[in-house]
């Protein structure tokens, strides 16, 4: 199952609330202001290297180069993704859930 | 229609809006009602401000002063279209304060284990 | 494999029209097809061929309308939804006894069931909104 995250974690619940709620070896894919949650340095990474012993995470890397960020960003073992990545992650799960 | 009559799915709807401040709740009761005639395998999530949905006591009248729709005694009808799967997210609910009494449907109330099984076994999941 | 596609907010406002454009254009462009896009709550609005977006931005409403066409893509816009918002086609501004209608090429209005559907029709779904 592949979960995605659109909102920053400083917004909404909706990231604490996904990995509160998936599955040990669901995928989740943080886009749009969702991308500020696999950045470093945040209060939430901790919440986000901790869930990633469990979860697959990924990042959109468009997203995160449109607010200013790139790879080098993202905390260690968070994979980066473009769209093609992101349709391959649709594909390979049975079902996606998205946390609005 | 005919070939849509052999697949039936498990379809998942995912609320985790309040009522009233958007439209998101009315808008997806509306997708479960023309949905439960297509025959699905259905289920409704409450969970985050989701499970606001279900306050009892709602009063939307115009003697009351929202003068919006209320639509909280639709929950009431799902179980005439044959919606009958409805979950609660415990820690959700008690967050909020609230427990079974103050909803206004028979739910069943899930811990986060069942909830991601539940989860885990839908084939579509619509979140509004 | 076989997509569904429900977008929810409208353009300009939100990211999700365009986040669900890349993604249909991706898949489309990975050999997938699109079984329907389907267009509710705001999401209506990405379906009025009245917007003019500033000459420097991108159009959504003509780019949905430029891929559609490019790729056969079935569009449909929630009747419901759209009624609320003022979205209608010819036949709708009829019916309601509107004096204008506002739909762009290569979208079409109807009902929720389109959504069911495309649920049940495609592989997988993938939700697009706030």
């Amino acid at each position: 199952m592949l979960h995605t995250v659109n909102k920053s974690p400083f917004e909404k619940n909706s990231l604490e609330t996904c990995l509160r709620l998936a599955s040990a070896g669901n995928a989740v894919l943080l886009f749009e202001d969702g991308v500020y949650g696999a950045v470093k340095g945040t209060r939430f990474e901790p919440t986000v290297s901790n869930a990633l012993s469990n979860n697959k995470i990924y990042v959109l890397v468009s997203d995160l180069e449109a607010r200013g960020m790139n790879k080098d960003n993202v905390i260690d073992g968070v994979e980066t993704v473009d769209y093609a990545g992101f349709v391959d992650l649709v594909a390979d799960n049975k079902s996606v859930q998205a946390w609005l | 229609m005919e070939e849509d009559e052999e697949i039936i799915k498990k379809f998942l709807y995912v609320n985790r809006k309040a009522p009233y401040g958007t439209v998101y709740a009315l808008e997806s009761l509306e997708v479960v009602l023309i949905g439960a005639a297509f025959d699905q395998d259905v289920s409704l999530a409450f969970i985050d401000d989701g499970v606001y949905q279900l306050k009892k006591d709602q009063n939307t009248s115009v003697d009351a002063g929202a003068g919006m729709k209320n639509f909280s005694k639709t929950y009431r009808a799902l179980e005439a279209y044959d919606v009958e799967k409805l979950y609660v997210d415990k820690k959700s609910m008690d967050e909020r304060g609230l427990s079974v009494d103050d909803l206004l449907v028979d739910v069943e109330i899930l811990d986060e284990a069942k909830m991601a099984e539940m989860m885990g076994q839908q084939d579509v999941v619509l979140s509004f | 494999m076989k997509f569904g596609i429900l977008v929810n907010e409208g353009p300009y406002q939100h990211q999700a029209s365009d986040s669900a454009y890349q993604f249909t254009k991706a898949a489309l462009e990975k050999g997938h097809e699109i079984f329907r896009v389907f267009f509710y709550h705001d999401g209506v609005n990405n379906a009025t061929r009245l917007t003019v977006p500033p000459r420097d931005d991108r159009n959504i409403v003509d780019r949905w309308s430029e891929l559609a066409k490019e790729h056969n893509l079935d569009l449909v816009v929630c009747i419901a939804a759209a009624q609320r918002r003022g979205l209608l086609d010819e036949n709708e501004a009829k019916r309601q006894g509107k004096d204008a209608n506002n739909i762009a090429e290569g979208f079409r209005i109807s009902g929720l069931g389109q959504l069911i559907e495309a649920g049940i029709q495609s592989e997988r779904l993938v939700v697009f909104g706030d």
